[in-house]
């Protein structure tokens, strides 16, 4: 298969494809689901960039949007429940010239592998974090998360989710990332756009996809159908760029401050890293291919 | 140049610690990611002073569980990575100890020992970590622990568990415990062309045909590194040859059954013991780490009273020498076995001693050693048992 | 049996763990013999009373602890009443002699040495080298380790440019150590 058809433009199906592990398809996501839309904008955005795939290398943990990385064709890591981007700075670390990015949902980045999100970010280390806000723990089947507007209904908040919760963009911003963006799933050019600037800056990005899952989580909070979620995505979302990120937060059926938030320059633990020490050999330590 | 500055040729007097950390740079450790914790932290912190001097990176992570990932993810990048701990933290470490597993990835986790449960006894010295190393990850799986009982040994077997990781494309542990750790001795360190290096396997097949989990002659897949344009899928779910998920009975039969057989089958490339007076005894002083140099000692005071009594250290702890147990079971009538625990290595003596002859845990809650006149007491009233001559069925059987 | 056991005790910051340490390093590194030094870790060992126990001997060394010393060095009279009360009437016992009253125990041992060795120190205008000072002294009284190693062990223990001092002070204690008492 060749992207690049006779009359010398790309064929852009052909060229998405290339980037999929098409025998692993078909996918295991639900109809009206977003994740998907998030993948397919993220690969976009890659494919205009011209890196070479062998450079890009994709970590998840565990959900419904971490199965990403099985679909991915490039390198690409499915590693515990919220582990994803330490298991990714051990990577990078090691290999400094790869591309790594984080592709996983709000539950695993947040809530069980909050605390290494947070220590990423003070570090500003070199990678990309793409995480998929479906406001549910989707694959054990719609259980309450730290994203959970107050007031949802869940399987474990069968009469309206009590807690509040995380403001996204306000913590990875407060954690210290250099580039902090959200879209939601209606916004396909934007995610695109996003995801190019993050891989474009070094240091901590972190881009936010709002998606619906209308099987666990619209079917109970008044959203029935996937499309009913991009209805409600259209209509409310507000594009706010350079909005104080700690005016984003989300509330159950309000409306949704969209664009991008933060976009700063600070060294990155690699900089800090190479001040220190100049470029470090790891290169030469890997181990590398048999003659 | 940097594999030279890695190796600090010469004798040298330090601890344990300092000793596995300079084992870890002689085997081409190049990625150290940890968490302070008493008694191993004196590794991270020599980590950290030599990683930057022989080009390689240390990171102080967040905890023991960002840890362990971080250095599954630096072998993956290419690297040779380690991470030190101590019992808290190697609970934490435990789920993506078997990540480490299950997706085959050399690396080495060093687990300074001291007594427990919980906080217990940051500062002394425990045994009891012993089986959660065999079976602290959730799922059944064959392990690699290595007990070194001097800082010499921390050297060596540091080095040997990066060989058998890279052998055997497995997280290898090395179960040091506090006295070992903290106590300083004189540790020889050859020169680089004197060590032996066991280097990753290259896949050795076309791009397009290599799988990241296709068993080679001995069980062991041939690994890539990310970044070489294999575009390989590595998962902690039950997976294919070509590292795809496949969730059902015959995959986890295949994959889990190749995983476990891998060590089984090659143990004899694996297990290392150290033997004496075996060949004459009446009864036979079985231990490992610490532990084992007391037990050594008494052992001495019983043949020096004529006790015909042999030893036999557990260099490498898992996998268990069952072959060896079993063997030296029908020749003896006892196994005493010293440990800093409740008996849980002595648990798999008894085992594969099979009914063959008695074992004799010798216990200690923790925070100190084995005294060797005790050790020797339980030796001479094992003695007094002669349990074969008063139970013929059971040396018969 | 060539196996020697020492102990060397005082209080947190006198150097006492160096002591140890120097002790033992001369003995495996220079003078080519077995030697484990253990010693009192964690937040107990930062300040109070501190020891560090070293065991030499021609033949591998299996355990580690220091049961019956046979030298102990006291630093400190808490130190002193701890330990020098449990030695054998043979072990050979180091003081301080500004800093350890050796009659707060009910038998003095037969083989009791003592060395102002802080007041040496203080004297040479560096209190720090008082350990090294008793060092000295030790190898002079006990030839645990011969001169020329623990010379060596001491030099390549302490930073480069404090090396001449550190010489100085244990040939002040070795030279002491030569004269009758």
């Amino acid at each position: 298969m060749n992207a690049l058809l006779e009359d010398g433009t790309i064929d852009q199906e052909t060229a998405v494809e290339q980037f999929l592990r098409m025998d692993r398809l078909p996918h295991i996501w639900c109809p009206g689901c977003g994740i998907g839309t998030a993948m397919r904008s993220t690969i976009e955005a890659l494919l205009e960039m011209n890196i070479p795939q062998e450079d890009l290398a994709v970590v998840s943990g565990i959900g419904c949007t971490a199965r990403t990385a099985g679909y991915l064709k490039l390198d690409s890591f499915h590693t515990t429940h919220g582990r994803a981007i330490p298991f990714a700075t051990g990577l990078k670390l090691a290999n400094p010239k790869l591309n790594v990015f984080v592709f996983s949902g709000d539950g695993d980045l947040f809530a069980i592998g909050g605390n290494h999100l947070i220590h990423a970010a003070r570090r500003n280390m070199d990678i990309k974090v793409i995480c998929v806000n479906n406001f549910i723990y989707g694959m054990t089947g719609g259980q309450v998360g730290c994203t959970t507007p107050t007031h949802s209904k869940t399987s474990t908040s069968p009469y309206g989710n009590y807690e509040p919760p995380f403001n996204l963009p306000f913590l990875a911003a407060a954690a210290g990332a250099v580039y902090v963006a959200r879209w939601t799933t209606y916004h396909v050019r934007q995610i695109k756009r996003s995801v190019q600037e993050a891989f474009s800056k070094r240091g901590f990005c972190f881009v936010e996809v709002i998606s619906p899952c209308p099987t666990v989580y619209g079917s109970r909070n008044g959203f029935p159908t996937g499309l009913d979620m991009m209805k409600y995505f259209k209509a409310n979302s507000q594009t706010l760029a350079g909005a104080d990120p700690r005016d984003v937060g989300i509330e159950l059926g309000g409306k949704i401050k969209v664009g991008k938030f933060v976009d700063a320059e600070r060294p990155t633990f690699q900089n800090m890293l190479s001040e220190m020490w100049g470029d470090i050999g790891l290169q030469e330590n890997r181990m590398v291919e048999a003659e | 140049m940097s594999k030279e500055r890695g190796v600090l040729t010469g004798e040298h007097f330090v601890n344990g610690d300092w000793a596995c950390a300079e084992g870890a740079l002689a085997a081409g450790c190049r990625f150290f990611a940890g968490y302070p914790i008493t008694p191993a932290t004196e590794i991270a912190e020599r980590m950290s002073k030599r990683l930057p001097e022989v080009g390689g990176v240390f990171i102080q992570m967040e905890d023991e569980i960002a840890s362990m990932s971080a250095i599954l993810g630096g072998s993956w990048g290419g690297v040779k990575s380690m991470t030190s701990t101590s019992g808290p933290g190697f609970s934490l470490m435990m789920e993506n100890f078997g990540l480490g597993l299950m997706t085959e990835t050399p690396c080495v986790v060093v687990n300074v020992q001291r007594g427990g449960p919980s906080t217990g006894l940051p500062t002394l010295v425990g045994q009891a970590d012993m089986m959660q190393a065999r079976w602290g990850s959730h799922g059944d799986y064959e392990v690699i622990a290595l007990a070194p009982q001097s800082p010499q040994e921390c050297f060596d077997l540091t080095i040997e568990a990066f060989n058998l990781s890279e052998t055997f494309r497995m997280p290898v542990l090395v179960m040091s415990d506090e006295v070992v750790g903290h106590m300083t001795e004189k540790v020889t360190i050859p020169r680089l062309a004197d060590i032996r290096l066991v280097e990753r396997r290259k896949p050795t097949v076309p791009k397009e045909s290599y799988k990241p989990f296709q068993p080679t002659e001995d069980l062991v897949p041939e690994m890539c590194n990310a970044g070489e344009g294999y575009f390989i899928h590595v998962t902690g779910l039950t997976h294919n040859e070509k590292g795809y998920p496949v969730i059902t009975a015959e995959a986890q039969e295949k994959l889990v059954r190749r995983l476990v057989d891998k060590v089984r089958v090659n143990v004899d490339r694996i297990i290392k013991l150290e033997e004496r007076f075996v060949d004459d005894a009446d009864v036979i002083v079985v231990s490992y780490g610490i532990s084992a140099r007391t037990a050594k000692s008494a052992v001495a005071m019983a043949r020096a009273k004529g006790l015909r009594v042999g030893f036999l250290r557990l260099i490498t702890a898992w996998p268990f020498p069952e072959k060896q147990i079993l063997e030296l079971a029908h020749r003896v009538e006892a196994f005493v076995v010293p440990e800093i625990n409740f008996g849980q290595m002595a648990r798999e003596v008894e085992r594969c001693a099979a009914g063959h002859a008695l074992t004799v845990p010798v216990t200690h809650a923790g925070g100190d050693i084995h005294h060797p006149e005790k050790v020797l007491s339980v030796i001479e009233s094992t003695l007094k048992l002669r349990v074969k001559r008063q139970v013929p069925a059971l040396s018969a059987q | 049996m060539s196996r020697t056991e020492i102990r060397v005790s005082g209080f947190g910051g006198q150097g006492i763990i160096l002591s140890g340490y120097i002790i033992g390093k001369a003995a495996a590194i220079y003078d080519k013999k077995n030697a484990t030094m253990t010693q009192a870790y964690g937040p107990e060992s930062r300040g109070g009373a501190c020891a560090a126990q070293v065991v030499i001997s021609e033949q591998e060394i299996d355990d580690p602890e220091v049961s019956s010393p046979q030298v102990l060095v006291a630093m400190s009279q808490e130190a002193y009443t701890t330990f020098a009360s449990k030695v054998s009437d043979e072990c050979t016992v180091l003081i301080d002699e500004d800093l350890v009253d050796p009659t707060a125990i009910s038998k003095v041992r037969p083989q009791t040495f003592s060395i102002p060795a802080v007041r040496l120190a203080e004297e040479m205008g560096k209190k720090v080298v008082a350990n090294i000072i008793m060092l000295g002294f030790f190898a002079g009284k006990t030839g645990v380790v011969s001169r020329e190693a623990m010379e060596q062990a001491i030099v390549s223990s302490v930073p480069p440019r404090f090396a001449e001092l550190n010489r100085k002070a244990f040939e002040r204690g070795y030279d002491i150590s030569q004269q009758a008492q």
